[in-house]
This record gives structure tokens, sequence and C-alpha cells, in this order.
């Protein structure tokens, strides 16, 4: 039986005026909240502990472990942060979600900020996304002027404030130190650790971050209980999630769906691949996923599955390739991203990133020479598992997972420029003329 | 001494601090290192046990003195560990040496048995490379460069790069002193994390990001420091921009790599050609160790030694960069004589040889100890030597006096001074030496700075207070006519006390006061608590007293914290009109007779004799003979004007000097003296701790102990102090005292005066660079002290209808001094201007000091509009006094 679609956050996309409060209370909103503020605190860590619910941030860390990390409380304040600060290249699920239905994050922060016992929660939302920022500002309104927020929560007693930050547009603001930083109003790169947030985070108090989506996830867990989280999904990667397809894909967009399902199963209800054309090659979780070809369409995209395919659910971020794309053009895109976002707070990202732009550019033009891809997979080498946090790691994944699948590509780029291999309009989903054209390229060249 | 001779009896007169017994670890931990098993206290990072045991990991950003980083990646090693069932397992990725702490049986493999930590070691170094120029052959730090030894060591011998390389425009001038050629920085940090963990200064900062990332100067609209924003004139350094730090030339030292550079040193030098020889920076009371780099005779910088019991790795920019003052070309370099004319009147100096310069000196001495006629009223011969001699040489200006001159007419307080100060000095400071050390600074809870301004006069324990201040074990309090920038740093709370009041203030921190008084009487009362009281105090009626009544009353220790490096050798070996070597009062007989005994002679002149004032107003008044003068800047002196005049007036002048100055421009017989670092000798710190340092110059110039003991030989005398072993023989055998001390002070505080319409009090204390003349020579270093201001209360300004930035006149009757004012927050009716800096000889121009009332008005608006003003009643010297 094939997979179908889980509309739980999507659930009020289509309805009029979907992001305000009445739309969301119209439809059942706010019950959550009723029930936690019913059950001890403690009740409430255990049933998101029981659901499996795991970050959906990328990495996948049990969202109900990391709140139970939290030291005992000491009787000064602990914080709740929730990471709006989605820049991965690819990843756009936090963005329509905060933009369609913000109050499933308000009410999923409230709850989280009860079960841990904070009373001041902050939104650090990316920066350039101005638009998000307003309607996220004016859902907060909402809730207070509602009650939902502000002193006596719902004649509870609980308190809670909530503090919206935009950041300055830097794709390291994303690591979750690097954010606390950054909202502290220092330069943001990442921090030592240990201490771990839950102990030493923000202005050096025990601190939770989440992901948009694994907040906004918490009330349906409470209204539905663990159980029927956990009939969604895989034994241990259970839920739901939003599954980002981007590309040459018929029908792009969110699709929400319980973990497992496979590309193959995506791809029927998005339409396909677009017309005329066939699945080149996919990110799984974002451009710092490794790769993956159609020889992946039957993958079940959990955790576990992924990972053992080479690769990593991230963010499920699928930005779907078709066979008019260069893979080395690709890369190069991506790594330029990386370079001019390493931070540069540590040598292997700051300076193996400038370096593999380099030696890309020089292959995408067709210039490289016959060491330059043992090079890249030498360099990738020595800044996996060497940088200072995951993001310099993220920028080597597309680079040898390309290779892996596409060497024949990269050699290709000793001798023959990407966009007369790959002419770029080709690529294109609207009309496109590039400034150089391929003839020109295979001219110089020649 | 440190240097002890056989026959040593006693205690000696200034003995080395005991050696700190090691605390035996609460906890260590044992793991192994390429498979060599080791020991550490719990805690330790893992690159400081390999270090312990002699396996060097290459590193940039890690640095002991400061937090970890983990920034450059270089110190990578393999880890394993055991898990919960016992087993080794590997840590998947390899670890950051710098920033991982051992665990027992933890194991670790550095380059030298892992493959993957090798490669991950040179991995790293040729990504550092990619972005470094090959400009090693023009760099200064090229010779003793981290990064181009560890290039060799741990590096490929040939680069894949062949792509362009980032550049930027060299050199960025961070102050005039501090130049930054970014391309070569390798971003570790290390200067960005100095200036905030240790100096608390944010005068650099990381900029931008990715391989554009850069070290940057202030700049508020790039950086957008929070707090403490630099605006005005208050905030400038000389060139009017924003005030660097007083410590950024321990950046310079640390940085791994040649992007921060100096530009006294830059261009100079290669480090292989230099000589290095260990010092003592003479420029205040803290005894920096530090390092004197020479090149066939020449000086041609100074480093930060290593020394944790003083200075750790740190030294302030004037330790660092103030030495060019030891080869100016004002040096007197042989003996002069003043000739006379023919109707008998001075004429000019000449050269001429010891012998006859001695002979000279000797005779004008006796003369002046027994004139002809029996009427003459100007007779007996004083001493007064200044505050920057070494233990050795102030000793022997002490023992000249009582021997040879039979006078304790003999003062080393070069700067305002009082007899209460005196009988403090004696009752409280001399012989007690080590009693509060730097180490206590660490420790203490809390810290009161009374007429102490931390920063600007003792670098050093500021900087160690800060240390204990950001690990929050200590809080400062400081009681002062405002918070400096400095206190502000050391987070210290305020007790505004305009000058005068000291006293009132010290006998209001009582455990019954509200506020602030009352918090700091009680964090007086704990364990370990500190009184620092510097040298200003002495123009404070009552306030040593009264320290002394709060220390009693709360059983805080009480330490001295003069300025300058000679003030506590000179107190210690009876630098002073009432006190003998070791704290032996004059006026005790016994002590007289254990002294006398020990310097072979009958006895010893019996009353206290003249204070320096006393000296000088006598002199000028035509009631003394004859003066021995070394070390000593008249602009010091509380009145330099009477200090000239006593000079004038008095028939014979001997001047022991390093430098012409206006001592030596007034004396009969100049004796040529050797600066640091053309002798050996010993300098002592405030705490009392002796530095010994040796010669670093090959020199025919003579120390002052060996130019006296000349002198008293001319003069029949043998002194026996021609050579420093004789001297440390004879302090060895000196010892200490432990017989009645001299009287505590007990000065009660004085009633405010009373300040009428148009004055204020003055408030004036040194700045660290300013126009002393020990900083001569150095514009790059004088480009980065303070710009002078006037500070004054909102409410005094307001009075006197001034606006921030607006030109103020204060005046005496001697002169003026015009500045712009800086609105501050302190106590109405105070200005405070700074003592010695350009266009601010207070002492000189005004003839006052702090306490004193002066007059206050707007500046008249033709003379700022004509740029006139500045330092225009100052005498025409090019070069101000004072250090």
């Amino acid at each position: 039986m094939a997979t179908t679609l889980a509309p739980v956050l999507t659930d009020l996309w289509d309805k009029d005026r979907s992001w305000t409060l009445a739309t969301y209370e119209d439809n059942g909103g706010y019950r959550g909240l009723r029930r936690a503020l019913s059950l001890p605190a403690g009740d409430v860590v255990t049933m998101v502990k029981d659901s499996g619910l795991r970050g959906r941030g990328g990495a996948g860390f049990p969202t109900g472990m990391k709140w139970g990390f939290l030291p005992a409380p000491d009787g000064g304040p602990r914080y709740l942060v929730v990471n709006a600060d989605e820049s991965e290249p690819g990843t756009c699920k936090d963005i329509p979600l905060m933009l369609a239905s913000p109050q499933h994050l308000i009410e999923g922060m409230i709850i989280t900020s009860y079960a841990i016992g904070c009373h001041h929660a902050f939104v650090y939302v990316r920066g350039e996304v101005l638009h998000v920022y307003r309607r996220l500002l004016k859902s907060i309104e909402e809730a207070y002027a509602a009650g939902y927020l502000g002193k006596n929560i719902l004649g509870s007693g609980f308190d809670l404030d909530i503090t919206l930050h935009s950041g300055a547009g830097a794709y390291i603001c994303g690591e979750e130190t690097a954010l606390l930083d950054s909202l502290e109003g220092l330069r943001g790169q990442p921090r030592l650790k240990p201490p771990f947030p839950a102990v030493a985070g923000l202005y050096a108090r025990p601190t939770v971050v989440n992901n948009v989506e694994s907040i906004a996830s918490v009330p349906g867990i409470v209204v539905g209980g663990a159980d029927w989280f956990k009939q969604m999904g895989t034994e241990k990667s259970t839920g739901h999630g939003l599954f980002s397809l981007s590309g040459h894909v018929t029908r792009p967009g969110q699709y929400e769906a319980p973990l497992g399902i496979t590309l193959r199963e995506l791809l029927d209800m998005a339409g396909g691949i677009r017309e005329g054309h066939e699945l080149k090659f996919w990110t799984p979780g974002g451009s710092s996923t490794p790769i993956f070809t159609a020889e992946h369409l039957d993958v079940p995209l959990d955790y576990e599955s992924v990972g053992a395919a080479g690769s990593m659910l991230g963010t499920r971020a699928l930005q779907i390739f078709d066979d008019t794309t260069s893979v080395v053009r690709a890369v190069t895109r991506w790594t330029e991203f990386y370079k001019h976002e390493s931070c540069g707070k540590c040598t292997p990202c700051r300076e193996g990133t400038y370096w593999l732009a380099q030696v890309l550019q020089r292959l995408e033009a067709g210039r490289g020479t016959s060491a330059d891809i043992d090079l890249l997979l030498d360099l990738c080498d020595n800044i996996l598992g060497r940088a200072f946090c995951a993001l310099g790691d993220g920028a080597t994944s597309p680079i040898t997972s390309a290779i892996q699948y596409f060497r024949e590509e990269f050699e290709a780029g000793t001798h023959t420029p990407a966009d007369v291999l790959f002419p770029p309009e080709r690529s294109s989903l609207f009309a496109y003329t590039p400034r150089r054209s391929g003839a020109q390229l295979a001219g110089v060249h020649a | 001494m440190t240097i002890t001779s056989p026959q040593q009896t006693a205690t000696p007169l200034v003995p080395a601090a005991p050696v700190e017994r090691a605390v035996a670890p609460a906890d260590t931990v044992t793991f192994t290192i390429d498979g060599l098993e080791t020991s550490v206290p719990k805690g330790t990072l893992v690159i400081r046990a390999a270090e312990e045991i002699g396996i060097q990991i290459p590193r940039f950003c890690d640095h002991p003195l400061l937090a970890p980083a983990g920034a450059c990646r270089q110190c990578l090693v393999e880890v394993w560990t055991p898990g919960r069932d016992g087993n080794l397992a590997k840590m998947p990725k390899p670890q950051a040496s710098c920033t991982l702490e051992a665990t027992p049986g933890m194991e670790v493999r550095t380059q030298h048995t892992s493959a993957e930590a090798d490669k991950a070691q040179q991995g790293v170094m040729e990504l550092l490379l990619v972005n470094h120029p090959l400009d090693c052959p023009v760099c200064d730090k090229g010779g003793e460069c981290p990064l181009q030894n560890q290039a060799m060591s741990n590096g490929r011998a040939t680069s894949r790069f062949v792509d362009i390389k980032r550049t930027f425009p060299k050199p960025i001038s961070i102050s005039t002193q501090i130049l930054l050629d970014r391309e070569r920085c390798v971003l570790c940090q290390r200067c960005t994390r100095f200036s905030e963990e240790v100096a608390g200064d944010v005068w650099i900062d990381l900029q931008k990001r990715g391989a554009h990332q850069q070290i940057g100067t202030f700049d508020a609209d790039v950086l957008g420091f929070a707090g403490d924003v630099p605006t005005g004139a208050a905030t400038q350094d000389t060139t009017g921009r924003p005030f660097a730090s007083y410590f950024s030339g321990n950046t310079v030292q640390i940085c791994p790599v040649g992007a921060l550079t100096s530009a006294a040193y830059r261009f100079r030098s290669r480090p292989f050609d230099l000589v290095s020889t260990p010092g003592i920076a003479e420029h205040d009371s803290q005894g920096s160790a530090i390092r004197v780099d020479h090149r066939r005779g020449v000086v041609l910088r100074r480093l930060a030694g290593d020394d944790p019991t003083v200075n750790h790795e740190w030294v302030t920019d004037k330790d660092r960069f103030a030495f060019a003052w030891q080869s100016a070309p004002d040096r007197i370099t042989t003996p002069l004589v003043r000739a006379r004319n023919a109707d008998g009147t001075p004429g000019e100096l000449e050269p001429t040889s010891w012998v006859e310069a001695l002979d000279v000196a000797a005779a004008g001495l006796l003369a002046a100890q027994a004139p002809v006629d029996p009427r003459e009223e100007a007779v007996g011969v004083a001493v007064l030597a200044g505050g920057r001699l070494t233990l050795e040489d102030a000793y022997a200006y002490s023992k000249l006096a009582r021997v040879a001159l039979d006078t304790n007419d003999v003062d080393g307080r070069a700067r305002p001074h009082s007899a209460e100060e005196e009988a403090f000095l004696g009752h409280h400071v001399a012989g007690r030496t080590l009693e509060v050390t730097f180490a206590d600074l660490d420790r203490a809870p809390a810290v009161l700075l009374v007429g102490l301004e931390a920063e600007e006069e003792a670098g050093i324990a500021f900087l160690r207070l800060r240390s204990a201040v950001v690990k929050k074990r200590t809080r400062v309090v400081s009681v002062a006519a405002l918070a400096s920038r400095g206190l502000q740093r050391l987070a210290g709370t305020l007790l505004a006390a305009a000058p005068g009041t000291e006293a009132e203030v010290l006998d209001g921190i009582v455990a019954s006061a509200e506020g602030a008084l009352g918090d700091t009487a009680a964090a007086l009362r704990e364990q370990g608590a500190l009184v620092l009281v510097g040298e200003r105090l002495a123009a404070s009626p009552g306030a040593y007293s009264a320290a002394l009544r709060l220390t009693a009353r709360t059983g805080a220790r009480l330490a001295w914290v003069p300025r300058r490096v000679g003030e506590r050798a000179a107190v210690e070996v009876g630098l002073l009109p009432s006190l003998l070597p070791g704290g032996r009062p004059v006026a005790d007989s016994a002590a007289r007779v254990d002294i006398a005994a020990v310097w072979g002679v009958e006895h010893l002149p019996e009353t206290p004799g003249r204070s320096t004032g006393e000296i000088l107003a006598d002199a000028a008044a035509g009631r003394l003979g004859g003066l021995v003068v070394g070390g000593l800047e008249l602009a010091d002196l509380p009145d330099p004007a009477l200090a000239r005049a006593a000079l004038d007036r008095v028939p014979f002048v001997v001047s022991l000097e390093v430098r012409r100055s206006e001592v030596t421009d007034r004396a009969d017989v100049v004796l040529p003296v050797a600066p640091p670092v053309e002798k050996g000798g010993t300098f002592v710190t405030w705490e009392g701790r002796p530095r010994p340092f040796p010669q670093a110059l090959v020199s025919h110039e003579l120390a002052d102990h060996r130019v006296l003991d000349r002198l008293a030989d001319a003069l029949g005398v043998e002194l026996g102090l021609g050579s420093l072993a004789a001297v440390h023989a004879e302090l060895d055998q000196l010892g200490g005292w432990d017989g009645a001390r001299v009287e505590a002070p007990t000065v009660p505080a004085p009633e405010p005066p009373a300040v009428e319409a148009g004055h204020a009090v003055l408030a004036t204390w040194h700045q660290l660079l300013d126009a002393g003349r020990l900083q001569t020579g150095e514009p790059f270093l004088a480009g980065t002290a303070k710009r002078a201001v006037a500070r004054l209360s909102a409410g005094t300004a307001e009075q006197l209808g001034l606006a921030d930035g607006d030109r103020v006149a204060v005046s005496t009757d001697a002169g003026t001094i015009t500045l712009p004012a800086a609105v501050t927050d302190m106590p109405d009716l105070v200005v405070w201007l700074p003592t010695n800096s350009v266009g601010s000889a207070v002492r000189d121009t005004l003839h006052a000091d702090a306490g004193d009332l002066v007059r206050i008005a707007a500046a008249p608006h033709e003379l700022a509009a004509a740029g006139v003003g500045d330092g225009e009643d100052a005498p025409g010297r090019d070069e101000e006094v004072g250090a």
C-alpha cells in the first residue's frame, strides 16, 4: 500500500486566512495547550519522549531527550530558543510553515516552555524573510491579546513572554551555539562545547534550542497522544514531516507525510519529474547531505534508512535534478555558497571552502587538471571531521558524493566546460539566456 | 638579596621570595600520550599534558594564558577513550588537543604515533598556508615564527595550491605603534582574545567572515561594539584616533605569525642576529620581567619575559617600547666640571677626567660641609636621589650621606611627599617585604584602591586584578575622584572622594554605614582582603593615617604601591631623613649602633634630617652648602620653580646623571652613570621583591654605587661599595630589624576646604604614557598615549557654561593649562588633569597638586580659535619630565 500524505502542520494551509488565530482556533487550535496546562510539566516531557519525536532541524536528535538534559531548576531563568534561521540550500519548510500557520509554532512554544519551566522564549528568525518576521510578530500579538501569552496564561498561573529576533543573514547562525551568540548580540560564531546549551546556553543559562517544525509538532502530540504520533512513520523515525520537493519536478511544494515515505511515492504525488526528462540526482536533506541518484528512489526517507544508504535525512529538502543538470555546476554553486557563508572561525572550513571553490570553478570551466579530482577528495578528507562545527563537514558532502556517483563528469571538466556538456538554458524552468553561450565557451576552449 | 654571601648571618635586607611550593592537586587523571603514561591534575588540557612530558603538538590559537578557542585546528590528535564496557573506542573525529581535557584511561596518539593525526595536522597546515604570503624573507617574524617553524616540522614540503591567494592592502596601522598585515594573519584570535580576556580593551575585533574574515580596528559602523563606545576627545589617543590600549604590544608578541608588528621594530632586524639578555623593566614598581634584544651594542626591542610570579607573559607598552632614552643623543659620556670665568662667575660645563672631576667634587663637598667662614649660613650637604634607583645604587646614596657627608638630609622622594607619609613608610612599609604580593591580588576577595589608579600607575597589578575580577574571585573598590576607564574594566565600585577628602571617606568605611561604604567595610573583613594605597596619598593629609585605622578596624592587609621602580628600594635602604636601612629609625640609638657596626664607623648622625621639600626650601633660602643629586628631574618635584631656584642658589651641586637634565645644567660637577641596560643591579617591586638583572650591553659607564664609592674615596672615606658583590655582601650582613619601628602617623582627617566661585579642587594623576622623560625618542609609542583632557562634572561644566569638548582653562597664579573639557561622572567643583601629559604639565605650569584649589573657567574663545593654549605656559622645553 502506498504511503499517503499526513497533513498535520499543513492541515490548515488551504483555509481562508490560514495564518490567523481565529482560523487556527476554529480548527482545534490551542486544544493542546489547554491539555498540557492541565498536566504536570513532567508528564508533557514524558509524552514527547514517548512519541519518539526527533529534531526536525536536520540532526534528528530526540526532542524529549534534549529537554531532559536540562539540569534541575535552580531558581534562575531557563530559556527556549526556536531556531528559525532556515538557510540551508534547498530547505524551505519552516518559512512556509511560519507564513501559513504561525500559531502552530506559538502554541508549541508555549507548551514546550511550560514543559521545561521557561518563562521567556525566543524565536531567531532568518533576517532575509521580512514577511515572515512581520507575520510572526502579528501572530504573537494575537496570542498575547487572546491570553495565550503573558501573565497567568489561561488562568494556569504560568507566565511566558516570547521575543522575536531577526538575524542578520548568516548561515552559521543556524548552528545552535552561533545562534545563541548572535542572539546575545555577539558575533555569530560557534561556541566551544562543552558546556552544551542545555547547561549554559543563552546568557549562560540552561537553554533548549529546537527547530521550528519540531516545536510546531508538539501541540499535535499533546492532543493526539504519543501513540497517535507513533502510528506514523517507522519504529525509530516516528511521526509526520514536511518533505520539500523542489527543482525539476512537475508540482514542487511541501508534502507532509509520515517519515519513511520514499521519493518514488512523493514523486508520484508530485506529478513526477518534469515532462520529457529523467531523474539524475537529488538531495535527501539539503545541500549538506550527500546526494542520491535514481537508484535511491525506494530508500525509505527515515533517519536510519537514509543513513544506511550513505546520506542523511537532514531537513527533508528534496532537491530534484534531471538529466539536463551538470553535477559539476551544481556542486560548484553549493561550494561557493559554503565559501561565502563560512564563518571564518576555523581553518579547515574557512580556507578549505576557499580552495575547493577555486578547484571546482576550474573544473566547471573545463580547465581542470588530472590531479584535481584526487585533490578535491583529499581536501574534503582534510576538512571532514577537522572543522570546528558540522558546517565544515556539510560542505564536503556534495563534493564527495558527486564524485562517487558522477566521477566521469568531473573528469570531463579537465577538457570541456560544464556549460558545453550541459547547456544551462536546458536546465532552467523558465526562459533563460546564459550570459556566455555554451558555443562561445567551447570556442574559447578549442 | 638573592645573591647570598657565605658570611650571611641574618635575613638579608631585601630577602628573595621563598620558592612557592607546588600544591599537590586534589584529583589527578592518569592517561597515556603516545604510549607514555602520565598523571595530571583533573581538568588539564591534553596539549598541556603533552608539553609536560616533552611531546610537542603544533598549535596556533592555543595560548596557556588565554581561554581555549579550538579555532585553528592545528593541534588535532587521535583519541581513544574507554567506553562503558571498559573497552577503548576511537573517537570518530580527531580532537583538538587544546580544548580537550584529559580523562582517566584516555589514549592520545599524536602525530608521532598516529597517521590520522599526522594527516590531519598536515592538512590543516596546508590550508593555513593557502592564503599566507610567502614573504618570510622580509617578515619581521621570520626566524622566530611559529607558522614557519611548524610548517617545517608538521607541513608538506610543497603546496598543491596553484590558485589565487586572498590579498589585502598592507599594512593597516591599528595605532601609531601597532601595524597589521592582514594577509599574514591566520585568524587564531590570540590578539582579540587577549584584548577581551586580559586587557579588557576592545580595540581590535574580527570583521567579515569566511576567507575575508580579518582583524580590524575599532570602527563602530562595522563592529558595533556593545558598550564602551569611544567618542570625543576623552577616548582618543594623541593622534586623534580612538585610544587603543596600554597593553597592545603584547598582541605583537603572542601573534604566531608576522601579522602584528610594531612600528618601532618593523624591518629593523632579523631575530637570529639578536642577542637576548633577561632584564627588569625600569618604568614602574611592578618589576616586570623583560627580555632585552640587542645587536652590536644597540637595543632593538624588548619583549615580555615569562614570570608567573610577577607579570605572567605580559608587560605594558611603556615597558616594552620605551627604551630609547637609554641611548638618547643627550647621554652624558664623560665627567663634566663647570669652568669658572675670569671674574669667578660660573662658566660652561667642560669635559674632564674622572680623577679631576672627583677631586673637584670632593673639594666642593668638603668646603660645603665646613666652610672657611664660620658665619657662613650655607652649610652642610644634602642628598636628593630620585625614585628610579636600583637597590644597590639607592643603598650607596644612603650610606654616602650618613658616612661621608655626616647627614640625615637624604630623601629619595622626588614627588609630593609629607611627614605623615614618611612616618607611614617607616612604620608600615620599610623592612616588611613580601607581606602582600601579586599572588595575593589573585586571591583577595576584595581589594580597596586608595589614591591608586591601577591601570595608569601599576599596569601588572591592574592585569592581575582584572584576571581575578573576570574569574569572579575579586571585587574592586576605589577611593578616587572619578571612575576611570580602568576601574570600569575592573567592574569596580567608586567611593567618590574629592582630593583631600580621602581620609574622611576612609574613616567612613564602617560596618554601620549605609550603602557602598558599609558594603566595603564588610568586604574588607573577609579573609585575604587588601587595601592598596598609592603614593598620591602623600598630598592628602590624614589619608595614610586613615588607611592604617581602616585596616586595623577591618583586618584587611595594607600595601603601598608607588609608581616608580626605585621607591620601595629607597624605603628599604633608608633614603629617608628619619630612616636607616631595614626600617631602623634614625632616632633609635640601638638602630644606629646596629648600622654603625656594619658600616665600621664610630657613630652616625643622630637627628633626623630634612625632607626633599625642606632641603629645597632651605637651599633656596641660602641655608645649604652643597647638594648631591642623582636620578632626579626637577619638573617631577611638587614645586619645580622652587627646585630650580634652590639649585641655582646652592653653592655647590654634584649631579650623577645618565642624560643632560635641568639638574646637570645647574651642577658644578656632573658624573655620568650607566642606564639600567648598561649595568647589573636589582630593582625592588612594590611588594618588596628583589628583581636582579644582569648587564645587557658592554659599557664603560659606571653604576651609581661605583661612582659614589669613588666619590667617597676622594672625600677620604672608604664606602666599600665598589662592586655589586661588595654591596650584596654588605646588604646580606645588614639584615632586617626586629627593634622598635617608627611610630604610626595619627593625622586626623582635615576639614574639606571651602571652594569659592570660579574655583575647583584639583585632582590629578599620571597617565601611563605621558610626557615623561623616559619615554623620549619613541614617537610611535607617544602616539598611543591618551589625549589630555580636563575632566569635570556635568554640574561644574554647566556652571561654567561649558559643553563636552569645549576648552577649559585651569589656572593658578603660576600659570594656566587649557584643555578640552570631558564631562565625567564625578563630584562637583573638582577638576581633573593628567599630571604630566603633553599640554598638561600640572606641577610645572600650576605649581599645584592634587587637593589644591585652582581657578577654572571657559577658555577665551580667541585663544582657542588661534590654536594657542595647549601648554603655552609651560617652559619652552621639548621634553617634559617624569616617569
